[in-house]
């Protein structure tokens, strides 16, 4: 659905903003055809197209090991993980689009380099324990993100991260499970796991939640300002409920006990329970260690978005037949034989004969 | 890549009926060339888990609609007719503001 201005009579300025500023003061959610400030728009589409960008990016480092799972049964159960994720992008691109813009312009816009994915991709799968890495702490990372966006003030984004949080689910449970039954193998086994874990700790805590935006988090005041200054726009709006440090300590708490029953250890010698805080302290993650993490330009940020227009262009012939076919028949496929005019058929298949064999194919009639 | 953007597929609404004795909901788009493609698509996409008994698409540019606006009289709702809802009248079992109505 694309959103096209409501053709009503034209509000003022003031009285168009007072009713979108009382939908997110009564936390109710702003849906397509509703007036948004420009900026509310902007900062959503931002948002929604970067998440959408690191759902299918995200697909690569664990997709790369389909081919190699250890047994049919792992390698079915990663099969369905990166599909989800396929389809965690497509949810997110379908309500990307309902805020005006094309699918297709944000793909251009990923694969020009104007928009990006999450960094923390740009990391190779270097193991197999590190599909299991991956889905424990960035998936985990992620359900801790995506949690609050269920109530995030834009409906169609809203409804998109309620389904995206019920398969996530199963990722971090498959992802926990693989690396147990690491950690209950061999001591190369085990090693192995505890490698993985090394390499993807830090890209889950620092860059799954965004740079620090709380002196809490470590920043200095300037560098916390600038973060969230960021955040308290995203979150006086309804878009984000948590700051990113917030969000981050929360992460940290969960991994803890998780990490212990494991066996491994998180490769952050800073990390210990403060009985007066009522948190585990970590590492803080200021602006040096955030940057460190980024690994902006890197081979592997390179290698993330050329594998990404490969797969583009290596199915452009796909997308160029499926047209050629919808030009050559039309929406509705080629007509039953006799072959009528398409120009007609289109036409004529669009009246009731069409509606009343939606409804019988769809049940809706006995 | 500049011309893709020019070919999009269409968008389809995609509508599920998750399970017997529900309508079926909209639950998000795919974009496709024709109908037939539409449904794959919204299979893979919305159908993944469950037991989904139908799936409709249909072309975007084709649903109509209207949004409640508050300068719109297009929903002019029942707010000035209190007697559309059982609540303007007295339960069966009370005395109302006027009486008995055991009837």
């Amino acid at each position: 659905m694309s959103a096209r201005p409501t053709g009503t009579t034209p509000a003022s300025q003031d009285e168009l903003l007072a009713h979108f500023d009382g939908l997110i003061a009564a936390g109710e959610t702003v849906e397509p055809r509703d007036w948004m400030p420009d900026g509310y728009r902007r900062m959503m589409i931002r948002q929604v197209a970067q998440h959408a960008h690191s759902e299918i990016i995200g697909m690569q480092p664990e997709g790369a090991w389909l081919t190699r799972a250890p047994s049919l049964y792992r390698k079915s159960v990663l099969i369905a993980k990166v599909q989800d994720e396929a389809g965690h992008g497509m949810y997110l691109y379908s309500a990307a689009e309902t805020l005006g813009v094309d699918r297709a312009a944000l793909l251009d816009a990923l694969h020009q380099g104007q928009q990006r994915a999450s960094a923390t991709f740009n990391h190779p799968a270097l193991t197999w324990a590190d599909t299991g890495a991956i889905a424990w702490l960035t998936d985990g990372a992620a359900v801790i993100n995506q949690a609050p966006l269920c109530r995030t003030s834009y409906g169609p984004y809203a409804r998109a991260m309620r389904r995206v949080c019920q398969e996530e689910a199963f990722h971090v449970r498959q992802g926990y499970d693989l690396m147990r039954t690491l950690c209950e193998g061999t001591p190369e086994q085990k090693a192995m796991a505890q490698d993985a874990v090394d390499r993807w700790w830090l890209p889950a805590v620092a860059l799954m939640f965004g740079p620090p935006d709380t002196e809490a988090g470590g920043a200095d005041a300037r560098a916390a300002a600038l973060g969230a200054a960021v955040s308290r726009r995203a979150m006086a709006w309804g878009i984000k409920r948590h700051t990113n440090d917030e969000l981050r300590q929360r992460f940290v708490d969960s991994c803890v006990p998780q990490a212990e029953r494991l066996g491994l250890v998180l490769p952050d010698p800073a990390i210990r329970w403060n009985e007066e805080r009522g948190h585990h302290d970590f590492t803080p993650v200021d602006w040096d260690l955030y940057r460190a993490a980024l690994g902006e330009d890197t081979h592997w940020s390179r290698q993330r978005l050329a594998h990404r227009r490969a797969a583009h262009e290596d199915g452009a012939w796909v997308r160029e037949a499926s047209a050629a076919y919808a030009a050559r028949f039309g929406a509705d496929g080629p007509p039953p034989p006799p072959a009528p005019d398409p120009e007609t058929a289109s036409k004529a298949g669009a009246g009731p004969a069409a509606v009343e064999d939606v409804r019988g194919g769809a049940g809706e009639r006995a | 890549m500049s011309r893709r953007t020019e070919g999009a597929p269409a968008s389809w609404e995609v509508f599920l009926r998750p399970r017997r004795g529900l309508n079926h909901q909209h639950v998000g788009s795919v974009r496709a060339a024709d109908a037939d493609t539409a449904l794959l698509r919204a299979r893979d996409l919305y159908t993944r888990r469950g037991d989904p008994l139908s799936l409709w698409v249909v072309r975007s540019d084709a649903v109509h609609a209207a949004s409640p606006d508050e300068r719109d009289p297009f929903f002019a709702g029942a707010h000035h007719k209190p007697y559309r809802y059982p609540e303007h009248f007295p339960p069966l079992t009370e005395k109302g503001a006027d009486g008995d109505h055991l009837d």
